[in-house]
């Protein structure tokens, strides 16, 4: 009875159909759904008496507006902060105008980040030019950009922000604030090139950093564990889409010297001064806008990506300890082991935060959440090993900065896996809410920021600045 | 979370709030009498409430896939030959559990409700009796 269905409502049903399809929350599954709903509603009407023009009609109306539908299967969807934003509007879908004046404004500060990055060239700073000319102006040139370029850069992510969010003066002057107090000493101190006060503030100063921005991100509402989480989750899909851009650049990159070497033009200097630094630069704001203007595309990857490789790093982790208990061979104090060590801790805990802000707080336990478990205890026991090989060499040496940062930041991840190991556990017997975990993560937060900006500000005083 | 729409047709019987509160465990209660799809469902609760409550029909689906993504319900699409594919949905053990649990509590309602109602009826027996 369903396929004797007149002509000019099969059409319209197709029409409401494609409509229902733009909304961006509304999936082809769902719409099948509704419709086949919507057919049965109509063939029920019908048999009762009314025609088939009618029936449609009044199947539509109690089907509900196409608006309001949306808006409820996009709260069903996700409870991020974003989509209720952009919901608390009339309309799911934002005018295709302003979508484009962000695009361009966007465009624009990622242009003004590139070139901004090339300004020291002016004055002579360039070490992407040419490796050949003079190696202690390179060298130089390379300690200028290893402490100020992400100096140069974010701001422009930050000035993005501020237009987006419409960020009042004293939000701007707070993140401005803590990028002057960071540019000062990096600048100022009388570091000595190449040495490890002066590398360590270099690696600490990206997260300072990025936590000013996540102010500006989060349009100076940075108190709170929701918007935090929504900032980690921000850092995590800026992070995706940046290393896919990245690999793309590179093919691109490739492919460009290759194609431009058989036509015998060396494209190599350009792509080396320019094109690279100035691509890796303008891509942070691009990206960031991406994230952002494209989020269901790596929303559905996210989860996916965790429950792929928080297995593989428990695996990994687990297999380290049990070699180690095997071959005797406790953790090498070398200072490349241990910097490898912390790296490897870092990268676990970014996945489990990642892992935690992707996912659903009101969920019980999954086998995902046991294998996370592992994941952190292994973690923990690998950095508690660290931590004695540390201390081990400074009873044996004394302190260096490298040794002291290295003990810092084992003390700040251990306290976070301990207590993380902890709250996961309770949350797996079933005695706590996820929503604990959520808190002390996004809580410990600013532990992370407190700890690299003593290290950026602090150290190099404290170790006479070698 | 089930805003106005889920109860904007005029001649409104059940406030919308009240709708919202037992949307779930109503839909768990007819799925756990068998699989059964969306307007099937809606029939169903038409049928049980005498046609009191009424949704916005497209507010059901959401909910339904709320429900399967907390795991109470399973989903699949059965295809019959020569028909249009359609939704069916099953009740799952964890969504007994969650049943039972929303039935507990809606029975201390509903039970403290029907005390309340009862004391206010032999209140105002009391006072028409002393006054009469």
């Amino acid at each position: 009875m369903e396929s004797a269905i007149d002509p000019s409502v099969e059409s319209q049903i197709r029409e409401w159909r494609t409509y229902l399809l733009r909304r961006s929350t509304v999936h082809d599954l769902d719409v099948d759904e509704l419709e086949d709903h919507l057919r049965a509603q109509i063939s029920d009407l019908g048999a009762a008496g009314l025609s088939e023009d009618e029936s449609f009609l009044v199947a539509i109306k109690r089907m509900g507006g196409v608006n309001d539908l949306s808006r409820e299967f996009a709260r069903e969807r996700s409870g991020q902060l974003w989509k209720q934003l952009v919901l608390a509007g009339d309309t799911v879908r934002e005018r295709p105008a302003l979508e484009y004046v962000r695009l361009l404004v966007m465009l624009g500060f990622a242009a003004a980040a590139a070139l901004a990055f090339k300004v020291p060239a002016l004055f002579g700073l360039d070490p992407f030019a040419d490796s050949a000319a003079g190696s202690t102006s390179g060298e130089a040139d390379a300690s200028f950009y290893l402490r100020n370029g992400v100096l140069l850069t974010l701001p422009f992510l930050v000035g993005f922000f501020a237009w987006k969010r419409s960020l009042s003066p004293r939000v701007v002057a707070v993140v401005g604030a803590v990028f002057v107090s960071a540019a000062i000493p990096l600048n100022l101190y009388p570091l000595e090139r190449g040495g490890d006060t002066e590398v360590l503030a270099s690696l600490h100063l990206p997260i300072v950093l990025w936590l000013a921005v996540g102010v500006a991100y989060l349009g100076g509402a940075w108190r709170g564990d929701a918007p935090r989480m929504d900032f980690v989750r921000f850092t995590g899909e800026w992070f995706i889409y940046y290393t896919l851009i990245a690999l793309g650049g590179v093919v691109l990159v490739a492919l460009t010297l290759g194609v431009f070497e058989a036509i015998d033009i060396d494209m190599l200097p350009v792509i080396q001064s320019w094109v690279l630094p100035c691509g890796a630069v303008g891509a942070v704001v691009v990206v960031a806008w991406l994230v952002e203007a494209k989020q269901s595309v790596i929303e559905n990857i996210a989860p996916v990506l965790t429950a792929v490789f928080t297995p593989l790093f428990a695996l990994m982790l687990v297999a380290a300890l049990v070699g180690m208990a095997f071959t005797g061979n406790i953790i090498d104090a070398e200072r490349d082991v241990l910097i490898l060590l912390d790296a490897l801790l870092v990268l676990v805990l970014g996945l489990l935060l990642y892992a935690f802000s992707a996912r659903d707080s009101d969920a019980r336990p999954t086998l995902l959440d046991g294998v996370q478990l592992v994941l952190v205890v292994s973690a923990l026991l690998i950095d508690v090993l660290a931590l004695a090989a540390i201390l081990g060499r400074i009873s044996e040496f004394g302190f260096t900065p490298n040794r002291a940062a290295g003990l810092g930041l084992n003390l700040v991840l251990l306290v976070n896996l301990a207590w993380s190991a902890w709250l996961l556990l309770g949350f797996l017997r079933g005695h706590r809410a996820f929503a604990d975990l959520h808190r002390w993560q996004t809580a410990y937060i600013p532990v992370y920021g407190a700890w690299a900006a003593l290290v950026v500000v602090g150290f190099p005083p404290l170790f006479s600045f070698a | 979370m089930y805003s106005a729409a889920m109860h904007e047709r005029g001649d409104a019987r059940i406030a919308k709030d009240l709708v919202a509160a037992s949307a779930m465990p109503l839909v768990l209660a007819i799925l756990e009498e068998g699989e059964s799809y969306g307007y099937a469902i809606l029939k169903r609760i038409s049928e049980l409430s005498d046609g009191e409550m009424e949704w916005t029909d497209g507010m059901l689906y959401p909910l339904l896939h709320r429900l399967d993504r907390l795991g109470y319900v399973e989903a699949r699409w059965v295809s019959p030959e020569g028909g249009r594919r359609r939704r069916y949905y099953r009740i799952t053990p964890r969504g007994q559990d969650a049943l039972s649990e929303q039935r507990r509590q809606w029975e201390i309602v509903a039970g403290a409700l029907q005390n309340a109602w009862q004391s206010f009826r032999i209140h105002k027996f009391a006072l028409s009796a002393v006054e009469g």
